[in-house]
């Protein structure tokens, strides 16, 4: 009997366990299908023996672009069980970052959805080196393309089942613990994305850590359904999945996934803060939207559920009548709301990737949603410090998990070690060398502080905290939350400290929910420019902001903003691929409106330059009014 | 469950049947006025087809003709052993006829859902009395068409709004549900007019994409008349050119593109009048 050290092992013990339970569920023609263990694990040897026929070899890699779908998991999956490993390149990347992320991994085999990847890949296909076939699983479109790499998925499959399945086990018994599982982007905040080598030993000891903390079991269910390019996502539906053994579903399209969310009803749910403050936005405009009784009913349940999570959060006792009541505002109005969220039977759930307002943290505890903070990032495998159950206190971010030592050094940079330690960049030493220290540790880069609970507190990135004209240190990213607690808000990017004499801010509004407000209010307009550039808009931002103001420390309060022109996208690198803020480019790109915020202008003229998803381009001149808050008298602008 | 395979095609449920229409020397008036005259073409099946011309030209006109809208006074249109000139319009979708509008013309209270069954009407065959009944015979219907009707959503990629209702849709997704209910006839030739009219580029593009997917995927022939001359050379097989009623040009799009005749007519040169 081997040791299951391995995601392939692990496997094959659930599809010997199980057989029969659902192990991934799909939704197609509108119908949730599903596949068992033993099914999927079928799939894989076939799959992989079908690698192996067209040149897979131990230690390669593929490459995979695509929705979340069966065929993306079965392909990680097969790979690993050849001794290599797979590498996630998220769905909507441009060819140009393709073709990067793909020459940095030295990939032999790409495995791709549908005819618009296979549409990037042929548009960089003479630039690509090394790649030997590109595998497709969504035919559509693509009947007539005669490119001889090009070739569909069930025809590797039905490669594969020639071959004699006990070469699978063989290859499987083959893998060890320490051979490189998958490779994780990092998301490119700063620099330009690197490949993180993270093993099966990462991978095994993360999940295993997470279920000590929160013991998932084979009876829960999970909606992946956030790109499986990126860690936070293999974390709960492969390592954790494949050792708690539960169902795996994945929906329809990416714009039915609320739909798809009530109809699963997860158990467990993890989620980036952007899908929290779309929840809460959804929540606050359907309110607003609702009649008198319900209103009224909503806002005395949301009120309690306020009283009673800060008790909860201070640890107080709650009385029997609290409890009772409790379950009246459960009854009467949190179970439908949650219902619509999809969230009515979450379990566990959780937020990372990037610091969550406490705001819209507060907001799901007083809905009753075990909402959790955690961190970590691509180097240590995702997750490495979590909230307990009944030990949650929002401004934090939990407690260091088993088998992750955390510590913050002398320069307030916060450092990891432990089984979840990633292994190293792929081919560049000399970063790996700057993430992990002599001891072992790898600097994560963000600032911190432990709390005298022992939680995790983290600031922001330590090159982010900014120094006010006044000495405090501050997080941009603290009142960039604050700001996008607003439904009406979508993004902000706060200026300010070093040589800037006081707060500024960009505010992207939120298409949907200020055009309704302006439906509303009979305010016409066109495009997101044109509404983003009304007058009336800029006094409801204006309100927005006053709140904000009235939360922060008089030197960090925003003195004058604008509302940008266009939404900050990651097709023009604003973003990056998670979503994140990229702060440094925007500051280079955005240099003129930036100037113009800190000039004692009304407005300012600039040129635009908008790239459509086909890469064509097109050039705008926009006026942008700049808004001031004329209370916010620093004391810089006194003197 | 095998056909629910996404390297299934929708045909294992019913194939359409497909036909060469020929228009022979067709012509239409109003009163004094020759909206078409004396038009011959040829569309062979597994076409993209356009119909371009300026303002005026008589390219709906031919597109009523050719669905029973218009009859026109001379001429004969002949699609397999029919003479659509002379066939009753209710006919046309068994026939394996459908097609769309300039306008939308769809029941906007009714969800996408229902738009869509609607369009299967004409494949439902079990009698009043199955279907007071409901379970059994009505059912299996029920459940069948259904499935098409997933193939179709499916292919236009419109899962997201299955439930909604049309009226609530913006512009651009009514006019992808109006083409999914023309696709739920699985008809063997499908007429679009105008279907980019009013979108932006990157609607067009989606357009453009699910035309082609139509036709590559379903091998449905298609006749679209296109103003944005850009998606047109781009996916059509074939192009004629109208102009005051006449034929003026036909051939691929890059024949079409150098007859001087067309230059002409676009650049707005007298017409001999």
């Amino acid at each position: 009997m081997t040791i299951i050290d391995t995601m392939p092992k692990l496997l094959r013990e659930n599809a010997r366990k199980y057989p029969n339970r659902v192990a991934l569920r799909e939704k197609r023609f509108g119908i949730w299908l599903s596949i068992t263990w033993a099914e999927y694990l079928k799939k894989v040897r076939n799959f992989a023996l079908g690698l192996q026929q067209l040149g897979f070899q131990r230690g390669d890699f593929v490459g995979i672009i695509g929705d979340n779908r069966p065929e993306w998991v079965i392909t990680e999956l097969a790979a690993q069980a050849l001794g290599g490993a797979s590498m996630g390149v998220y769905q909507d990347s441009t060819p140009d970052e393709v073709l990067y992320l793909v020459s940095q991994a030295d990939l032999k085999f790409l495995i791709v959805e549908d005819q618009e990847q296979v549409d990037k890949v042929i548009e960089i296909w003479d630039q690509l080196q090394g790649i030997e076939k590109v595998i497709y699983y969504d035919p559509r479109g693509l009947r007539n393309y005669s490119q001889d790499y090009l070739m569909a998925f069930p025809d590797v499959e039905a490669l594969g089942e020639q071959v004699d399945a006990q070469e699978f086990d063989r290859q499987v018994d083959m893998g060890q613990a320490s051979d490189v599982a998958i490779l994780g982007t990092t998301s490119g905040t700063t620099s330009r994305p690197k490949v993180a080598l993270i093993t099966h030993h990462n991978l095994i000891s993360m999940g295993k850590g997470l279920m000590s903390v929160d013991p998932f079991s084979i009876d829960d269910e999970f909606l992946s359904f956030l790109p499986l390019a990126w860690i936070g996502e293999q974390m709960i539906s492969i390592a954790c999945g494949m050792q708690a053994g539960f169902a795996l579903s994945f929906p329809e399209k990416a714009e039915t996934v609320q739909a798809d969310l009530r109809e699963i009803a997860p158990r467990i749910i993890f989620a980036p803060p952007r899908i929290w403050e779309n929840m809460l936005s959804e929540v606050q405009v359907k309110v607003q939207d609702a009649d008198r009784l319900k209103r009224w009913a909503y806002h005395r349940a949301i009120q309690f559920g306020y009283y009673l999570a800060d008790k909860r959060f201070q640890k107080q006792p709650i009385t029997f009548s609290e409890r009772i009541l409790e379950h009246l505002a459960k009854f009467f109005v949190f179970n439908s709301v949650l219902d619509q969220l999809g969230l009515r039977y979450v379990k566990w759930a959780y937020t990372g990737g990037a610091a969550l307002g406490p705001d819209v943290f507060r907001f799901f505890h007083a809905l009753g949603v075990n909402l959790k903070q955690g961190y970590g990032q691509t180097e240590t495998t995702g997750i490495c410090v979590v909230h307990r159950d009944g030990d949650i206190k929002f401004q934090t971010v939990g407690l260091p998990m088993p088998g992750a030592e955390v510590s913050v050094d002398e320069s307030g940079e916060i450092l990891v070690r432990g089984d979840v330690r990633f292994a190293g960049y792929y081919r560049n030493e000399k970063a790996t060398q700057e993430a992990i220290t002599p001891d072992g540790w790898v600097r994560t880069g963000d600032a911190g502080y432990f709390d005298e609970d022992g939680h995790l507190i983290v600031i922001d990135r330590a090159k982010d905290v900014m120094t006010l004209h006044d000495g405090t240190k501050f997080s941009p990213l603290f009142i960039e939350n604050k700001l996008k607690f607003s439904p009406y808000i979508r993004e902000a990017v706060v200026f300010g400290g070093g040589d800037y004499p006081f707060v500024t801010c960009f505010i992207n509004i939120d298409f949907g929910n200020v055009g309704k407000w302006a439906e509303n209010h009979q305010i016409a307009y066109t495009t997101y420019t044109d509404l983003a550039q009304k007058p009336e808009v800029y006094d409801l931002i204006r309100k927005e902001v006053e709140r904000t103001n009235a939360d922060l420390p008089p030197s960090a309060r925003i003195y004058r903003f604008l509302l940008l022109h266009k939404e900050l996208d990651a097709d023009d690198a604003e973003l990056t691929r998670t979503r994140k803020v990229r702060r440094g480019y925007i500051a280079n790109t955005y240099q003129e409106i930036i100037d113009g915020l800190y000039s004692d202008k009304d407005s300012i003229q600039i040129e635009s330059i908008i790239t459509y998803q086909d890469g064509r381009t097109a050039k705008l001149t926009v006026m942008l009014r700049i808004d001031t808050m004329p209370d916010v008298l620093t004391p810089a602008l006194q003197t | 469950m095998e056909q629910m395979s996404r390297f299934a095609r929708p045909y294992q449920i019913s194939p359409p049947q497909r036909h060469e229409l020929s228009i022979e020397n067709v012509s239409l008036s109003f009163g004094g006025v020759n909206a078409l005259s004396g038009v011959s073409l040829t569309v062979t099946p597994g076409q993209i087809f356009a119909i371009i011309g300026p303002n005026g030209a008589g390219k709906t006109s031919l597109l009523n003709c050719i669905c029973g809208l218009y009859r026109p006074q001379r001429g004969r249109i002949l699609y397999g052993r029919h003479n659509l000139v002379e066939t009753p319009t209710h006919l046309l979708p068994k026939i394996g006829i459908a097609r769309t509008f300039q306008n939308i013309e769809l029941f906007s209270h009714m969800t996408v859902l229902d738009n869509l069954m609607l369009g299967r009407h004409v494949h439902m065959k079990k009698n009043i009395l199955t279907a007071m009944l409901y379970w059994g015979p009505a059912e299996q219907e029920e459940i069948r068409n259904r499935q098409f009707v997933e193939h179709v959503i499916d292919l236009l990629e419109i899962q997201s709004i299955r439930k909604k209702q049309v009226g609530a849709l913006s512009y651009g997704l009514q006019k992808r549900v109006e083409l999914g209910r023309a696709l739920a006839m699985n008809p063997g030739l499908l007429l679009l007019d105008e279907p980019m009219a009013g979108m932006n580029v990157e609607e067009k593009e989606d357009m453009a994409r699910f035309i082609l997917d139509i036709n590559e995927e379903w091998g449905i022939t298609i006749i679209l008349i296109e103003h944005d001359m850009g998606v047109v050379m781009d996916i059509s097989d074939q192009v004629a050119v109208l102009d005051f009623g006449r034929r003026i040009g036909l051939g691929t799009p890059d024949e079409v593109r150098n007859n001087p005749d067309v230059i002409r007519a676009y650049l707005g040169e007298d017409h001999g009048l």
